[in-house]
């Protein structure tokens, strides 16, 4: 199997310190170079910081992982200058269909509404994703990304973590002013800090398998209910690069995951789907069971979890990846203003009150999809089929199908770096949500507003003419609306519910942290210190 | 506004008549599903969830408090 990809092997380096046998103290240490901790690497690169990253392994992952991205994802991998291969590559989808038994019954479009730089979701194997960010690793000076480093110990000290690592040449002790865990589900981390990792496991098994075909079903996401061909079950169809297809069976609490993983009994349930003459082969093929866990606390001491290590969702929705990849995003510009003295360490406290409030919205999500596709008794079956034979004509049962809820952006309302509207805005950009994007022209050349809004703070204002803002050596960069850039098409402005005068903080994750009907000085240097955890 | 719990019927017998007779001919599996549809038919019509909400919680508790109620039982 696995005929379309073949794992590259990055090659494994003594470090300095372990030959030298010198102590080193980093100010940033990852652990698991997967896409959470390769993403949070380049973000924490990218604001100056250097940072160790250290894997067990010395290749991308293996097999079928997570094939979904979402469109803020793509944004923050935008931001860090990785998206365009990963779009170029990555299958484009937006319409997904629902069936129940023979019949469709629901249809929904992702992203509805135009004028977006990136598209609504893309399928991509996690290799190549993996594959692009390790590239980008190596050609960023900051990152030193360590091959066959196994973290197998670590202590908090008053200021400091001090690591144990072991690599083919031995073991060896290195110290880190902070430390981001993002070894996955099975967090080894975890472990040694402690932390509790609690939710609902669900009792359900399902078949995944990748298969190659030269098929003629659209790039759609395709989700069955109790079709012909896998009776009392779910089915869930996507496409992914290089022909090959993403099929996951539902096959029940019983199924034995060994007896079930053998071609001769995979082979037959994909014909039944595809019918007798379909050409296939077989990729990949795996069975998993799944919980949605959340970790306690998403900091504890100088240790940050990050990714499935902090926080484990069913695969219905997409919620996986593109939450963890949030997680980088949230954490990178607080860390570095730690480390580099210009904010309390107690801003690290929002990424736990900020991120922990997006799992439990991610979970939720997740749970209710998974009831909903697998329901627990009788009388929970019978409900959702009525849904689902009522969704078929009746337009009032289609938002009750719960086949996923394809993964967006929480925004972090009650955070607590937010500062309150005083004036009444319309729309979605109230303090805590994540900037929509929007065109726009700079020096006469179209372009988008996320792009225009960099990595830091921003003050971005409507037909002002601000200056720059400084609190304790952060300053928010002044982007005005009309000069700095223009509005030519209106969405910009439609978005954010401006007027002439509006004026809005955002942050250096693109988050809004506040926003005014008019400029105050005073209020702006509030508002600042306040998201800066002060 | 709240639940409403004073008879708002017009015509309850007719009404009561015409619910039962609709599932006369269905099997006991066709009317479950039937009942579960009319369920989901009418709370969209009603549409306020806090009154919804206080209409579920009425269902449970009086299914619970009752006497002949038969303990669930587990498959």
């Amino acid at each position: 199997m696995q005929q379309t990809y073949t794992s590259p092997e990055f090659a494994y380096r003594q470090s300095e310190e372990q030959r030298r046998g010198e102590m080193r103290r980093h100010p940033v240490v990852i652990v698991g170079a997967g896409p959470v901790g390769l993403t949070a690497a380049l973000d924490c690169a990218r604001r100056g910081l250097k940072v160790v990253v250290l894997d067990d392994n010395n290749t991308v992952s293996v097999g079928s992982r997570a094939v979904c991205y979402a469109k803020r994802s793509l944004e923050i991998w935008d931001r860090l200058g990785v998206a365009a291969p990963l779009v170029d590559k990555g299958i484009r989808w937006q319409v997904g269909k629902v069936f129940f038994q023979d019949d469709l019954v629901y249809r929904f479009d992702l992203l509805p509404e135009p004028q977006h730089r990136m598209p609504a979701m893309i399928n991509l194997q996690q290799y190549y994703l993996e594959e692009t960010l390790v590239e980008a690793c190596a050609r960023e000076p900051r990152v030193d990304l360590r091959w066959k480093h196994k973290l197998i110990e670590l202590q908090q000290l008053e200021d400091r973590v001090l690591l144990t690592v072991e690599t083919p040449d031995g073991v060896f002790q290195m110290e880190a002013e902070w430390l981001i865990a993002c070894d996955g589900a099975n967090s080894d981390t975890r472990r040694m800090v402690g932390a509790p990792f609690t939710g609902q496991a669900f009792h359900d098994r399902f078949l995944i398998a990748d298969v190659v075909m030269k098929a003629n079903f659209p790039t759609e996401r395709w989700f069955w209910f109790d079709p012909p061909f896998h009776r009392g079950q779910s089915v869930l169809l996507h496409k992914q690069c290089d022909d090959v297809w993403r099929i996951d069976f539902q096959l029940g609490w019983q199924a034995d995951p060994v007896e079930e993983k053998k071609p001769e009994n995979v082979i037959p349930r994909i014909r039944s789907m595809l019918g007798p003459q379909a050409e296939f082969e077989l990729e990949w093929v795996s069975v998993y069971q799944f919980a949605c866990r959340r970790i306690d606390r998403f900091r504890h001491g100088r240790v940050l979890f990050a990714g499935d290590a902090a926080h484990q969702v069913s695969p219905f929705g997409a919620r996986g990846a593109n939450s963890g990849v949030q997680d980088a995003d949230n954490l990178a510009w607080k860390l570095q203003l730690v480390v580099d003295g210009a904010a309390p360490a107690s801003l690290l406290d929002s990424y736990h009150d900020e991120r922990a409030a997006a799992a439990d919205d991610n979970l939720g999500h997740s749970t209710r999809s998974t009831d909903f596709i697998t329901p627990k008794s009788r009388s929970s079956l019978r409900l959702r089929n009525a849904v689902l034979e009522l969704a078929e004509t009746e337009a009032f049962a289609r938002p009750l199908v719960n086949s996923g809820r394809l993964s967006r952006p929480t925004p972090y309302g009650r955070s607590p770096l937010n500062t309150a509207d005083e004036s009444a805005f319309a729309g979605a950009m109230s303090p805590g949500s994540p900037c929509a994007d929007a065109p726009v022209h700079r020096g006469g050349k179209a372009g988008w507003l996320l792009g225009a809004l960099g990595d830091g703070f921003t003050l971005l204002g409507f037909g002002t003419a601000l200056d720059q803002l400084s609190v304790g050596g952060v300053t928010a960069r002044a982007l005005n609306v009309g000069t700095d850039l223009t509005d030519d098409t209106g969405v910009l402005a439609e978005r954010y519910d401006a007027r002439p005068g509006t004026v809005y903080l955002i942050r250096p994750d693109q988050h809004v942290a506040a926003r005014w009907r008019s400029f105050d000085l005073a209020k702006a240097e509030a508002a600042l210190r306040t998201a800066l955890g002060h | 506004m709240p639940l409403n719990r004073q008879p708002n019927i017009p015509d309850a017998d007719g009404f009561y008549e015409e619910l039962v007779a609709s599932q006369r001919d269905l099997s006991d599996d066709q009317a479950d599903m039937m009942t579960a549809k009319l369920v989901l038919i009418l709370a969209n019509h009603i549409g306020a969830r806090e009154v919804l909400s206080e209409a579920i919680a009425l269902a449970r508790s009086n299914t619970l408090a009752g006497a002949s109620s038969p303990a669930p039982h587990h498959e």
